[in-house]
């Protein structure tokens, strides 16, 4: 085990000590969902996993993409990109509060140093057909964790209720390390033979895709590949469930939740292009929501999915 | 008589539900108490964020024992029914009691209910109260199946006898036992303790670094504020909500007071109050010399070895970057409207949305605008600067501060219109224009404000009556209801005279031709904005559409006007509309003044007056103060013992007149003639009939209400001594048909002031 009392000195050794903890405490290390999310949630460990009677446990880090945040590198606290790490526990253990705070002293924050609180803050992803009640964690009053029990995902009543821990780790990583500007950040050790700052991996990127963001990506495309990603989700989901092939029954739950992840992120890419009105947010965030529940609704005929009450 | 202790421990409870949940914790628990028979001498319920506490004092030990009689069958019916009785009664046949009853010998039975321990009621009683408990929001955890507002951990529940002795209340709920334990402070003392009573459950809490009651912690928390301030000359600034969250968020507060770098000392303070309050929960603290905000007091939940230097400057950090975000918007805005005027920073209100029906931000400040420019003069305020201050008063919607802060809107407004070089009018409707928000707000006075605040108001209304989303029941999403109580009290408190048809009708037109502009040709939308221009000369939507019908079939260039076309459309739409909103204007002019004391009959017998009289005769229902006016006077009026007994006088006059007319088929209005009258109190009440008339025709001509009653007054004891004298319906035609007509006269003249018959008792 790493030596919590000994201070973290970068990005990645913060990251480190969260995998190395939450694995400690008995969960599956997952790898990043390998598609564009706008947050953790998003990755399928989490949104189909909480239905269901099936227990679960995993933790991962999931980069996530909010294409109106991109402020070209320059905003010492916003980015386009940035890392969630994300623990997902089902049931929900009695000591997910202390688990939690461990997982503080973990990375070097000292419950008697800090003032640690737990505030009020009720989590809803209107695309996700979800909500559930929890808190933002606050250190000294930032605001380093979102802590959620889920009561409902996709339309569905979660039962068992799974716990979800959100950290946002760049956020969280300069105020361990004591750094005002992201791009300041050490990414790697900084006795490193070659140390690498948050900037030196991804100012350039931001930039990128800031620019891509607001005035390149091709609306016209978007909104077609959105269609498109609707369509086919509809169409994975209106096959038959026996397989013609191997006569099993496969319910193809994922690969059609891929697309609504896909249609998640085409309407950010959309919104931050500022095309979209107000009036037609709506409608957008609902027909997101649409596939999410009948994604949800597939999933819970799969085996993983099995148990979920009515 | 032994003390009742209960502690439900849970993760954190939002601070927003603390103070309700403690009340509704003692009333729904002492309440179920003394349903069970348990009385008790006093009772407190205590929060922090992670308990609810209720102490009870002097609950007795065993509820009463308590005895039913309850009578039984005839000792003669069939076994069935006795025995039916017994099971209901749960007694054997032995314990019957037989008495003599009139029908014969009856069978009586004695239900004793033995008085059951207090400890039994209670575990049986919280578990219900625990079950249904009113959280305004509340969730599941891990595999269970309870509900609470965050999940529960343990309970602790004992009751104390006289001698100090403690004794656990067996219960067990979902897998939670009560017991006599708890715990203290998350961080500073964690670990469990026993406690025997409520004293020492209290003294323990406070060594574990807990302070139970709330009042306490705001006291703590407010004097060492201010008191940290006030050693640095400045004074905290007051915020009651702000203390009892803070309050909610800790149960050990600790008061810590930083600086505000001062680079951000020149943004308004309204700014840095609302980001500190909004995001940190921080107080202001201000410097009383100079006005301005300069540092803040945060309330951590912790003591620590460094005496909060660590968390304060973590929490500076953090405004710092909250504050920079905030500089950087008010500096973006300032350039903005330096370099390009407020009308500059209203630009991008073309692209937003109001509502999908009623168009964008744009349009629907352009409608405002006109209709500023009709009510400025009398509102007492220069047309031309009405319209103006109305074009930029929503131009800080397209600001980035209150995209940050909504809650800032109006306030920017002000203060970017003061940088445009606007007048202070004009940035002083920017701010004041959305008053009054609540029943508490103050009502805009300055006359630029009050036409911009109520052509807002006006727009509001009519727009969503022109697409039909009036309010129903509980729903008013888009508070139809405060901007018509807003338009009420606008216009009462500044006395204004206005003829709101006209404006009503004007802006439902304009809303009209906003919903039609795509569809319709641009000779029928022509043809609406000349109904537009005619409705300032006709006053009202319907002569001026007569007026400009007429005039087309002189002309050659005739839109379409029969059924079915858009002008017939909104011809015939338009009135209805106009009508139902004015409607609901009295309603809530009606609720406005029940608090007055003003009965909602007397408003009504005022309002029914101009549907009796001919069109345009009176002045309108529109006219608030006019109608306000007249029920004043006339509920005066009523209450006193003239105007009661005229009011009785009147209804048997209308009563004996009404069943004539229904009888004969004919209406008596007019033709009484003195010439037949045979008595004196008949020949008295033509006299003053006389008399009245023209004095109250005067009086109401100069809106003198006071003087038309006084009047009316004057007719008591003629009316009284004829009824007591005469009888109506008599044999002689001529005779009743004049007597008839007399008292048509006193309906006729009575009605001039007030539609008597709407009035109650």
């Amino acid at each position: 085990m790493t030596d919590s009392t000994v201070k973290p000195r970068s990005f990645q050794e913060i990251v480190l000590r969260l995998q190395t903890y939450w694995a400690g405490q008995g969960c599956a290390i997952l790898q990043p969902y390998d598609m564009e999310v706008g947050a953790g949630t998003f990755h399928p460990a989490t949104t189909l996993r909480s239905l269901g009677s099936q227990p679960w446990a995993a933790a991962y880090v999931q980069p996530s993409r909010r294409p109106t945040d991109g402020r070209y590198g320059e905003n010492p606290n916003r980015l386009q990109h940035y890392y969630q790490y994300q623990v997902l526990i089902k049931p929900s253990p009695p000591d997910l509060q202390d688990l939690y705070l461990g997982s503080l002293a973990a990375i070097g924050i000292d419950a008697g140093m800090h003032d640690i609180r737990f505030v009020e803050d009720d989590w809803e992803s209107p695309t996700l057909g979800a909500w559930g009640l929890g808190w933002e964690v606050w250190c000294d009053g930032m605001e380093v964790s979102q802590f959620t029990y889920f009561q409902q995902v996709g339309g569905h009543d979660c039962h068992p209720v799974s716990g979800e821990l959100t950290y946002g780790l760049e956020r969280l990583a300069m105020y361990v390390l004591g750094v005002d500007h992201v791009m300041d950040m050490p990414f790697n050790d900084p006795g490193a033979p070659i140390p690498l700052s948050y900037g030196d991996v991804f100012r350039q990127t931001e930039e990128e895709y800031s620019r891509f963001n607001f005035d390149v990506a091709d609306t016209t495309v978007l909104l077609r590949h959105f269609e498109e990603a609707e369509t086919e989700c509809a169409a994975i989901l209106g096959q038959e469930e026996i397989d013609p092939k191997t006569a099993k029954r496969i319910v193809m739950a994922h690969p059609a939740y891929d697309q609504c992840i896909k249609a998640s992120h085409i309407f950010n890419l959309l919104d931050a292009r500022g095309v979209i009105s107000v009036t037609e947010r709506q409608a957008y965030i609902g027909r997101v929501r649409a596939l999410a529940r009948m994604c949800a609704d597939a999933f819970v005929r799969t085996a993983a999915g099995r148990g979920q009450a009515a | 008589m032994p003390d009742l202790l209960i502690e439900l421990f849970s993760e954190e409870i939002p601070a927003r539900m603390q103070g309700k949940a403690a009340e509704d914790f003692k009333r729904l628990m002492t309440d179920a108490l003394v349903d069970a028979g348990l009385t008790y001498a006093g009772a407190a319920a205590f929060s922090t964020p992670r308990r609810l506490t209720l102490s009870v004092h002097g609950l007795l030990a065993t509820s009463p024992t308590t005895r039913e009689e309850r009578k039984g069958p005839r000792v003669d019916a069939p076994d069935k029914a006795i025995e039916g009785f017994l099971r209901g009664a749960g007694v054997a046949r032995d314990d019957l009691e037989i008495r003599d009853e009139k029908k014969g010998q009856v069978y009586f039975a004695t239900i004793t209910r033995p008085g059951r321990p207090a400890a039994d009621i209670v575990a049986e009683e919280l578990e219900k109260v625990i079950r249904n408990f009113p959280w305004p929001k509340s969730m599941r955890w891990g595999a269970g199946s309870l509900r609470w507002v965050r999940p529960l951990h343990s309970i602790l529940c004992i009751l104390t006898d006289d001698g100090g002795a403690a004794q656990v209340v067996e219960m067990e709920l979902d897998g939670i036992r009560a017991g006599a334990a708890t715990r203290g402070h998350r961080f500073m003392a964690p670990e469990p303790f026993s406690v025997t009573s409520f004293e020492d459950y209290e003294a323990k809490l406070k060594r574990a670094n807990v302070v139970l009651d709330a009042a306490e912690r705001q006291a703590t928390i407010w004097q060492e504020a201010t008191n940290q301030a006030f050693a640095s000359g400045l004074e905290v600034v007051e915020d009651r909500g702000l203390l009892v969250e803070v309050a909610g968020l800790v149960e050990w507060p600790v008061v810590l007071m930083g600086r505000i770098d001062d680079d951000f000392l020149d943004l308004p303070p309204e700014v840095l109050q609302t980001s500190m309050k909004e995001h940190q929960k921080f107080f202001s603290v201000k410097n009383p010399k100079t006005g301005r905000i300069e540092r803040f007091v945060t309330v951590a939940n912790v003591e620590t070895a460094d005496h909060g230097a660590t968390i304060l400057a973590g929490n500076q950090k953090v405004l710092a970057a909250r504050l920079s975000d905030a500089k950087f918007f008010w500096e973006n805005d300032l350039r903005i409207v330096r370099e390009r005027g407020l009308e500059g920073m209203a630009e991008g209100l073309r692209d937003v949305t109001f509502h999908n029906k009623l168009g964008s931000q744009a349009a629907r400040v352009a409608r405002i605008a006109a209709l500023a420019r009709e009510i400025a003069p009398l509102a007492g305020a220069d047309a031309g600067l009405a319209e103006q201050a109305a074009q930029v008063a929503k131009a800080d919607l397209q600001s980035e501060m209150v995209g940050e802060f909504p809650e800032l809107q109006g306030l920017m407004g002000r203060y970017y219109a003061e940088a445009a070089g606007l007048g202070s009018e004009v940035a002083a409707a920017c701010e004041d224009h959305y008053k009054p928000l609540g029943p508490g707000d103050a009502v805009p006075s300055a006359p630029v404000s009050v036409a911009v605040a109520l052509a807002d108001k006006i727009d509001t209304l009519t727009g969503f009556w022109a697409i039909d989303e009036k309010p129903t029941g509980s729903k008013d999403p888009y508070a139809l209801r405060r901007a018509a109580l807003g338009v009420i009290r606008i216009v009462m408190e500044g006395d204004l005279r206005l003829p709101l048809d006209r404006f009503i009708d004007a802006q439902l037109l304009r809303h009209k031709i906003t919903l039609n502009r795509s569809e319709a040709s641009d000779n029928e939308i022509d043809t609406l904005e000349e109904i537009l221009e005619e409705i300032a000369h006709h006053g009202v939507f319907g002569a001026a559409f007569r007026a400009v019908l007429d005039r087309l079939q002189d002309g050659d260039r005739a839109p379409e006007t029969g059924d079915g076309s858009l002008i017939h459309m909104v011809g015939e739409a338009m009135p209805d509309l106009s009508d139902n909103l004015l409607a609901f204007l009295h309603d809530r002019l009606k609720v406005h003044l029940r608090d007055e004391g003003i009965r909602h009959d007397v408003i009504d017998a005022c309002l029914s007056l101009d549907i009796a009289a001919p069109a345009g005769a009176t002045p309108g229902n529109d006219d608030l103060i006019l109608l306000v006016h007249r029920a004043r006077a006339l509920g005066d009026f009523l209450k006193t013992d003239d105007g009661e007994n005229l009011l009785q006088g009147f209804k048997r006059a209308n009563n004996i007149l009404t069943q004539a007319e229904d009888k004969d088929g004919v209406e008596y209005s007019f033709g009484a003639d003195a010439k037949f009258a045979e008595t004196a109190e008949e020949r008295t009440l033509f006299a003053a009939l006389d008399t009245a008339e023209p004095q109250i025709a005067a009086a109401l001509e100069t809106e003198d209400f006071a003087g038309a009653m006084s009047a009316m007054a004057a007719l008591r004891a003629p009316i009284d001594a004829f009824f007591d004298a005469v009888q109506v319906n008599v044999e002689n035609a001529v005779i009743r048909r004049n007597r008839l007509n007399l008292l048509s006269r006193i309906r006729h003249i009575c009605l001039q002031a007030a539609d008597l018959t709407r009035v109650e008792g």
